[in-house]
């Protein structure tokens, strides 16, 4: 079987279907290692990238005013038990525009894998993207991955971005994002990763809020079980008259797990207001009592509120 | 005498030493709405967890029978299963669960819209909803009632079901609580509110942690308000007192 062809069975592992590599309307982009295995443009988006010995270089442009009605796909992975992939990647959201990107990264065989993500993104002046990342890194624990982006966001400009690892392993996690937010801009980052045996997160997310009334909102729910760990720091800073921000950490710790949340909020304008709440914990237990005074086990109990929690 | 769908006798319960049940006798009978009235802090929340086995709540005496069957031995889930639910106070608040997935708990087919109507909620705007903060706690109190309603429970113990809701919904609450009773089932309702108590069909009044009275609702009522409390005399109920 193809590297292609493997990559694409998994693609249902993050909520995704084969079938959408076939549709002509749907832009994508699928790579195996430093070798791109299929890709495709559609009015109003240029994909230009190149394999290198080392990396994956390019760009995803949307062109100013283009209103991209289906899902870009960008899938990276690895199709083999071990190896590396780096993408280096600037993605320019020209002035409004409006796409989704759906990154799906899949490694579903990794025993001693690495991913790198080096991302550069601009979303001009009242452009928007939402850009979703499923990963899945197999059964094994054996994978690394780093990604790490540096997002600017225009005036009036909306970026929405939902990271999530639901099923099986993490191995180890390393995200780093900073965030720049322009007058009017508006940033959301939601990250819901689910980790067992000895997986390690690494998360920091911090947004920076530049121009008035800039608005930005870090929402994190981590469950971990087994012996798996998690530090979790959202920064928030805001530097104009009108800016909020609001960083929201959740984590719920089960087993020998252990985790960290430090949420670090900076304001230099009176102006400016910036709140946070993190929580870690066991699973609340007056949501777990009320689920068993409906006959549910404590097993069913705790999996009903651990799904919600990362829904 | 029927044979008491609840059976409490001689139970005990302390906390740092203190006592907060005190040799309690209380029965219930199948198909009884019952009322339990008392001053805060006379025991009744306490009461209410330590019947459905709440952590932290095991008994140091006495004995509950449920159905005939002895509920000290059972887990919280193990109760419930056996038809015994409470719904609390201040609801548990669930983020992500959507209405429709809290009201069908392990039943895949159950249609909650029914239930939704019930307590006065257009399921068309609640179903997908998430039972989170969202949520007012009116329309939480209610999404709760409708989840003891979709159990179809033998036995509700229902604490404060009333509370935060505005009087014109009140009576929507006494509906439930009759639906309830309807279905076939009974219901501990603890409450301060007169009108709900007085749609019980018989009442009992606590008061640092014993039934000091049992009769009709209106004796109770009455009991409650106006008199000395013949246990404490005064030093709990004092703000009853005429």
């Amino acid at each position: 079987m193809s590297d292609l062809e493997d990559l694409r069975r998994t693609l249902p592992m993050v909520g995704a279907e084969p079938a959408i590599l076939d549709d002509t309307r749907i832009a994508h982009v699928v790579a195996h290692g430093h070798h791109i295995l299929s890709h495709r443009t559609v009015p109003g988006v240029r994909v230009e990238l190149e394999e290198t010995p080392d990396a994956i270089i390019g760009q995803l442009i949307v062109e100013a005013g283009a209103q991209i009605a289906q899902p870009i796909h960008m899938c990276f992975g690895l199709a083999h038990p071990t190896g590396v992939q780096q993408i280096k990647i600037d993605v320019e959201i020209c002035e409004g525009a409006q796409a989704r990107v759906l990154s799906h990264c899949l490694f579903p065989v990794a025993q001693s894998a690495e991913h790198r993500m080096q991302a550069v993104m601009e979303i001009g002046p009242g452009a928007s993207l939402t850009y979703t990342e499923g990963h899945y890194h197999g059964p094994h624990g054996g994978m690394r991955v780093l990604p790490h982006a540096t997002i600017k966001i225009g005036p009036g400009a909306r970026y929405f971005s939902d990271f999530s690892l639901l099923s099986g392993s993490v191995g180890t996690l390393d995200i780093d994002y900073l965030v720049e937010v322009e007058a009017d801009g508006l940033a959301e980052l939601s990250a819901k990763i689910f980790a067992h045996k000895t997986d390690h997160i690494t998360l920091k997310e911090a947004v920076m809020l530049r121009g008035e009334r800039s608005r930005s909102l870090i929402k994190t729910r981590v469950v971990l079980e087994d012996q798996a760990q998690a530090d979790i720091v959202g920064i928030t800073e805001a530097y104009a008259k009108g800016a909020r921000g609001h960083v929201d950490c959740m984590e719920i710790v089960q087993g020998r797990a252990h985790a960290s949340a430090i949420p670090i909020v900076r304001v230099f304008h009176p102006e400016a207001k910036v709140t946070h709440e993190a929580a870690i914990g066991s699973v609340d237990k007056k949501e777990l009592e009320t689920l068993m005074a409906r006959g549910l086990s404590p097993e069913q109990a705790v999996e009903m509120i651990v799904s919600g929690i990362l829904r | 005498m029927p044979v008491p769908l609840l059976d409490i006798s001689a139970l005990t319960f302390e906390a740092d030493h203190h006592p907060i049940l005190d040799r309690l006798d209380l029965s219930i009978q199948p198909g009884e709405i019952h009322a339990l009235l008392g001053a805060n802090g006379s025991g009744k929340t306490t009461l209410a967890y330590v019947l459905m086995g709440c952590e932290g709540y095991a008994p140091g005496g006495g004995r509950i029978l449920f159905n005939g069957t002895d509920l000290l031995p059972l887990k919280m889930y193990e109760r419930a299963r056996l038809g015994l639910t409470l719904a609390w106070q201040e609801p548990a608040r669930f983020e992500g669960v959507t209405v429709r997935e809290y009201l069908s708990l392990e039943k895949p087919d159950f249609d909650p819209a029914p239930v939704l109507k019930q307590v006065g909620l257009d399921p068309d705007r609640y179903l997908n909803r998430r039972v989170d903060k969202s949520l007012s706690g009116g329309e939480r109190h209610r999404i709760e009632l409708a989840s003891v309603l979709s159990m179809n429970p033998k036995l509700a113990i229902l604490d404060e079901p009333a509370a935060g809701i505005d009087m014109l919904s009140i009576t929507h609450i006494i509906d439930i609580i009759r639906a309830l009773k309807a279905a076939g089932g009974s219901v501990l309702l603890i409450t301060h509110q007169e009108e709900v108590s007085l749609i019980a069909d018989r009442a009992s009044q606590l008061c640092a942690g014993r039934i000091i009275f049992s009769g009709s609702p209106r004796e109770a009522v009455d009991h409650f308000r106006g008199r000395s409390c013949v246990r404490c005399d005064g030093e709990v109920c004092t703000y009853v007192r005429p």
